[in-house]
């Protein structure tokens, strides 16, 4: 019989060959999946993965690529605080909403005002407060009453939801949109808007504070106190209070930060690639980048590389959608069977498999 | 206002059926000393094969049936990834809800009901026709009923069976069960398939008697509240019937003053079950959770 | 007549032979010792007769008849009983509960609750079936196991170290119940490290060292001195201490009071003690009294009024922990795997987790990683801990070698005060003689220590003074000097209601 054992030390190697071997282990279950749905499985994979990067339209494809990647990048390396020190924030798809409601807000509460270096840092400040506050109900309803955060934070992105189709024809609609739903454009708003730097890349200021949040979280975890702590609490909780981390201060510093994060992701996408406030704004990124935080194994190069990955499966799917006629649930699926192969080989890292009888020592 | 609070009440006890289905296999799968949050995943993929499996067979039951079967199928990756590769189990869950999604998504594309299909009404002799009581409690559909029954089962199962003793002390400490010779996997994947088997029932009420039919997305967070009554009933069956009537009661409420025309828009009354969520989650002081809730268990350490 | 029969047992794991060739015979109503250090492979000795392992070579022979069992209730349907080193029981069932899961044909729940109540009187082992059992003392937990075995009627009794939760008092009781056992015909194997015990209550005992019997004795007849040399295979080293005058008052404890942080934990009541400069300070008591609490009060994981605690004089009482440790407070708490280290990481990082504040490891929140691998290394080094190097996870670490870098880490900062907690739990001898003599060097430079330990005799080898930790209450401190075990029996309250029991040995 197959059976684990612990090893003495996590193992070095498998922490870098899991993901990749987790990566493989998804292409080769979509390609079932793929050929069950009827679609040739290597045209399929090659849709989705060569062709948006290396492919005859891939100047088209590679700036939506970075627009995608920037939003679940910023939201995991805040999530990635949380989960290492144990604290399940699962709602960053309403801090994000909120976020992006909040950015907005403050756009089109001046509109049509017009110097930038006001409003946009302005904004900036407004998606991030915005997302912060909203996490701050977990965290406090946690903090004072024990309350669990991942049932708080996830019911609130329900109401995260509602709140922005009421917003969308509501306080928010645009008067001069004919009665339509949604805000103003904001991308057609010059102070407002979140363009590409560098035009026709893609890269815009949400990507940019994605690379910085990236190199930020980085250090925080390879040399800083903050880091440290997060980790120690989140793998030894009685530990951590022996070494004096606070707890609770670690819940409210850590949900804080994820919903911050999440709410600037919020603001650079409605002011960006999105542009208006639309009850069809919520986009599940919330939720996927959770996987991408899990992908990058909560290491923020990880999340990085899995960030672009997980894009590249979005608009890889889209191009298969329009070309193969693939549904695009089947890319959901897809990506959820990546989370399953990816914690299923972790356990590579920390175990080995031995053939015999399991007994106890 | 004119609600008439007779039908309130008997729609009441329509609504929370799925959520009290739900919550009753997760607190089977909690007192094992399992958390699995991909209630909502199994839900969704139960609501759709249920759909699908009634639809075809043009027998609602079978569609029952298909539902459990296709939840336990679901919970089966839960369970092996946590058990036998020792997987976190909150992101393991969280992975089940996101794949079921797509799953039923899927699944779902182009699925066709008739409208001829419909779960009759028992009409039980004598007591229906009480007034007032009658057509509150006496006048449902045979699952209505059923999820009372098998609370009342899981209750007498835990309470007074041996086996039902041995998935307690599973729960408790699973270090300890298995020093006693007990097979602590063996209880725990048990347990899971229960639960899986028992969401797959509750989609498959959303999509084939409440709704009724196929829309992606269709269970719309039930699932979350499902867990979230468990904590609040402090995994104790009984309790888990006044939670789930309770959160029921503040849907149909929420539907009928929609109805009704408030002046309160739309949108903040649909709020209103997720907010009630928080706010009850805030004022129940949860009982003590089973010890082991949650944590892998190796049998090397 | 013997009972069973052990030949060339041989169980080996990786890198490590547990058990090599182990043979020897367990007479029918026999009380047999089974004596070894830690690591010395009792415990895959015990768990191979129980079922949990299965022997790489060797047999078995349970009454004439081969004996092979599978798993636990294969062992248990044979006859053979166990009471675990670490209670398996389940804190929120009840004890009529508990004991029905140790059984393989549990009668009705009336039925066993009476059985449970018939056991416990003849054997002087008063126990209510209904009680919860996260309630219950140390002493009481143990008695449930104990009546669970009973009611299987075994054929053979398996103690893992049973005293260690115990007080004087309550050991003279259980010795007179296991006399009873042993008078009836039941045959008992008694597994522990205090000879003065098995010298006390066995007739015959099998010593182990290392994976092999290293030798046989009749413990009535065999000194301790004897007995410990053949069990260590070498003479052991007494700690010694250079008798160094006391100074002034350090650490000051005054009307300590504290509600029990958890469900099932102990409240601290008026807790009155001072220790001084160059002086070792022992807590005795038994587990579960308040020990946990009174190190997180002064530790500074658990808070209590600034008055409560002073240091030289300042008021500390609530302060976090890393200004206790810049201010010369350290502690060791008694678990080492997830409370004093923290197993996933590396050494490197479990010196840094309490030494960066007062050794300066951290400078505006940016931790200097070069100088904590160097303490680690100077830990290492200093207290002989055996592992690879600072890049190793603690987990990878024997209980020893983890206990002395736990214990070198705090030493090592040189603190005011130190507070230690069973500092030598599941070490082996040399290792324990190694961190006592580290404490008391320690004290010799002018540190006041506080050990708390459940080892009696640890603490009157290592302490000045004595003081008796009962129900979250302290007694005053007493010398060690001239201090009788009698006399510690009475300062830790005695058998808890134990009195009435009339147990005839």
């Amino acid at each position: 019989m197959l059976r684990l054992e612990k090893r003495p030390q996590p193992s070095k190697n498998w922490s870098y060959g899991a993901p990749l071997l987790a990566v493989v282990l998804t292409i080769i279950l979509g390609m079932g999946l793929f050929a069950i749905l009827g679609k040739d499985p290597v045209i399929a994979i090659k849709t989705i993965f060569w062709d948006p990067v290396f492919g005859q339209f891939a100047h088209f494809y590679r700036p939506e690529v970075v627009k995608k990647a920037a939003p679940l990048v910023l939201i995991a390396v805040g999530l990635s605080f949380g989960f290492r020190a144990g604290i399940w924030n699962i709602g960053a798809e309403g801090q994000y909403i909120i976020g992006a409601i909040c950015g907005a807000g403050v756009a089109l509460a001046v509109y049509p005002y017009d110097t930038r270096w006001v409003l946009f840092p302005l904004m900036i400040v407004a998606g991030a407060l915005g997302g912060f506050l909203w996490a701050m109900i977990p965290a406090l309803l946690r903090v004072f009453f024990k309350t669990n955060e991942i049932l708080v934070s996830l019911m609130l992105v329900y109401v995260a939801e509602v709140l922005i189709k009421a917003f969308s024809i509501g306080l928010l609609r645009n008067p001069e949109g004919y009665g339509m739903p949604g805000s103003r454009n904001l991308r057609q708003y010059p102070a407002a808007a979140n363009l590409d730097l560098i035009s026709g890349t893609g890269f815009h200021w949400g990507a940019l504070t994605a690379v910085f949040a990236v190199v930020v979280a980085y250090v925080m975890f390879t040399r800083h106190q903050f880091g440290f702590n997060v980790r120690l609490a989140g793998q030894s909780p009685r530990a951590a209070g022996f070494a004096g981390v606070n707890a609770n201060k670690l819940i409210i510093v850590c949900l804080g930060l994820s919903g911050a994060m999440a709410g600037l992701a919020g603001l650079f996408e409605v002011a960006g690639p999105s542009g208006q406030i639309l009850g069809s704004f919520p986009s599940y990124y919330g939720f996927t980048a959770i996987i991408v935080a899990f992908l990058g194994r909560l290491n923020p190069i990880g999340i990085l590389l899995a960030g672009l990955l997980m894009a590249l499966t979005y608009i890889g799917g889209q191009a298969a959608e329009a070309q193969l006629n693939l549904p695009s649930a089947a890319i959901l699926t897809f990506q959820g069977m990546l989370l399953f192969c990816l914690l299923a080989v972790d356990v590579l890292t920390n175990y080995r498999f031995k053939i015999g009888k399991a007994e106890v020592r | 206002m004119d609600i008439n609070p007779i039908l309130l009440l008997a729609a009441l006890m329509v609504a929370s059926t799925p959520i009290l289905l739900a919550a009753i296999g997760e607190l089977v799968v909690e007192r094992s000393g399992v958390l699995n949050l991909g209630v909502e995943g199994m839900m969704i993929v139960g609501a759709v094969c249920g759909y699908i499996a009634g639809h075809s067979s043009g027998n609602p039951y079978l569609g029952f049936v298909g539902a459990a079967a296709a939840g336990a199928a679901l919970s089966l990756i839960f369970a092996v990834l946590t058990q036998f590769l020792l997987t976190n189990q909150v992101a393991t869950g969280l992975g089940l809800t996101m794949f079921g999604l797509g799953l039923s998504s899927l699944i779902g594309q182009g699925s066709k009901g008739s409208p001829d299909l419909t779960v009759s009404k028992l009409h039980i002799p004598l007591l229906a026709d009480i007034p007032v009581i009658g057509p509150i409690l006496f006048q449902h559909d045979v699952m209505v009923y059923l999820s009372v029954a098998i609370v009342a089962g899981v209750w007498a199962f835990l309470k007074y069976s041996r086996a039902g003793l041995i998935l307690r002390a599973v729960g408790e400490n699973h270090d300890a069960a298995h020093a006693l010779g007990y097979n602590v996997r063996a209880v725990r994947v048990l347990a899971i398939m229960f639960g899986g088997a028992c969401a797959g029932l509750a989609g498959a009420y959303i999509s084939l008697v409440r709704v009724p039919q196929w829309i992606d997305g269709i269970t719309a967070g039930a699932g979350w509240i499902a867990l979230a009554i468990v904590v609040f009933a402090s995994w104790k069956p009984w309790r888990l019937i006044a939670g789930a009537y309770l959160f029921g009661g503040v849907t149909v409420l929420q539907l009928n003053l929609q109805a009704e025309g408030l002046k309160i828009p739309v949108e903040y009354l649909s709020m209103a079950p997720y907010l009630a969520t928080i706010v009850v989650l805030v004022m129940i002081r949860a009982g003590r959770a089973p010890a082991s809730l949650g944590k892998s268990f190796h049998p090397s350490t | 007549m013997t009972l069973l029969d052990l030949q060339g047992l041989t169980k080996a794991y990786p890198g490590v032979v547990a058990n090599s060739d182990i043979s020897f015979a367990i007479g029918k109503g026999q009380i047999h010792a089974l004596l070894g250090e830690n690591g010395a492979g009792k415990s895959t000795l015990v768990k191979t007769i129980y079922g949990l392992v299965r022997p790489d070579a060797g047999t078995m022979t349970l009454e004439g008849a081969p004996f092979t069992p599978t798993d636990p209730r294969a062992a248990r349907a044979a006859g053979i009983a166990m009471v675990f080193q670490h209670f398996s029981l389940f804190d929120a069932l009840t004890v009529a509960e508990n004991i029905a899961l140790g059984m393989e044909n549990p009668p009705k729940q009336r039925e066993l609750a009476q059985r449970i109540r018939e056991v416990s009187e003849n054997y002087g082992l008063p126990l209510s079936p209904d009680r919860i059992v996260g309630d219950l003392s140390a002493g009481e937990r143990q008695r449930v196991e104990i009546i669970r075995c009973l009611l299987q009627d075994p054929k053979l009794l398996i103690m893992d170290e049973p005293t260690s939760v115990l007080t004087p008092q309550e050991v003279e009781i259980l010795f007179g119940t296991l006399r009873l056992l042993a008078s009836e015909g039941t045959s008992i194997l008694y597994i522990s490290h205090k000879l003065e015990e098995i010298r006390a209550l066995c007739e015959h005992a099998t010593v182990l060292r290392l994976g092999k019997v290293v030798g046989t004795c009749d413990p009535r007849e065999t000194t301790s001195r004897d007995m410990a040399e053949l069990m260590v295979g070498t003479t052991l080293m007494t700690p010694k201490r250079d008798g160094e005058a006391l100074g002034d008052d350090v650490l000051v404890i005054e009307g300590l009071t504290a509600p029990a942080p958890h469900q099932f934990g102990t409240a601290l009541k008026n807790v009155c003690v001072s220790v001084k400069s160059g002086e070792v300070l022992g807590i005795g008591g038994v587990a579960g009294n308040g020990q946990d609490e009174l190190v997180a009060a002064l530790s500074g994981e658990m808070p209590v009024d600034a008055a409560m605690v002073a240091l030289d004089g300042q008021a500390i009482g609530d302060l976090d922990p890393n200004t206790r440790r810049k201010i010369g407070l350290c502690a060791a708490p008694e678990e080492r795997n997830g409370h004093a280290a923290a197993p996933d990481m590396t050494l490197t990082e479990n010196a840094l987790m309490t030494a960066k504040t007062r050794l300066g490891l951290s400078k505006n929140g940016f931790l200097d990683w070069p100088s904590a691998r160097d303490f680690a290394l100077s830990v290492i080094e200093g207290f002989d801990v055996r592992t690879p190097g600072p890049e190793t996870a603690a987990r990878a670490l024997s209980g020893g070698n983890l206990q002395k870098f736990v214990i070198g880490r705090e030493i090592l900062q040189k603190p005011r005060v130190l507070v230690v907690n069973q500092p030598t739990w599941g070490v082996d001898a040399s290792a324990a003689a190694a961190i006592r003599q580290a404490l008391l060097d320690l004290a010799g430079e002018g540190s006041a220590v506080v050990v708390i330990s459940q080892d009696l005799d640890e603490i009157l080898e290592i302490a000045d003074r004595f003081a008796a930790l009962n129900e979250g209450t302290l007694s005053p401190a007493v010398p060690t000097a001239g201090l009788t075990m009698e006399r510690i029996g009475l300062m830790l309250g005695g058998a808890h209601d134990m009195e009435a029991a009339h147990v005839e040995a």
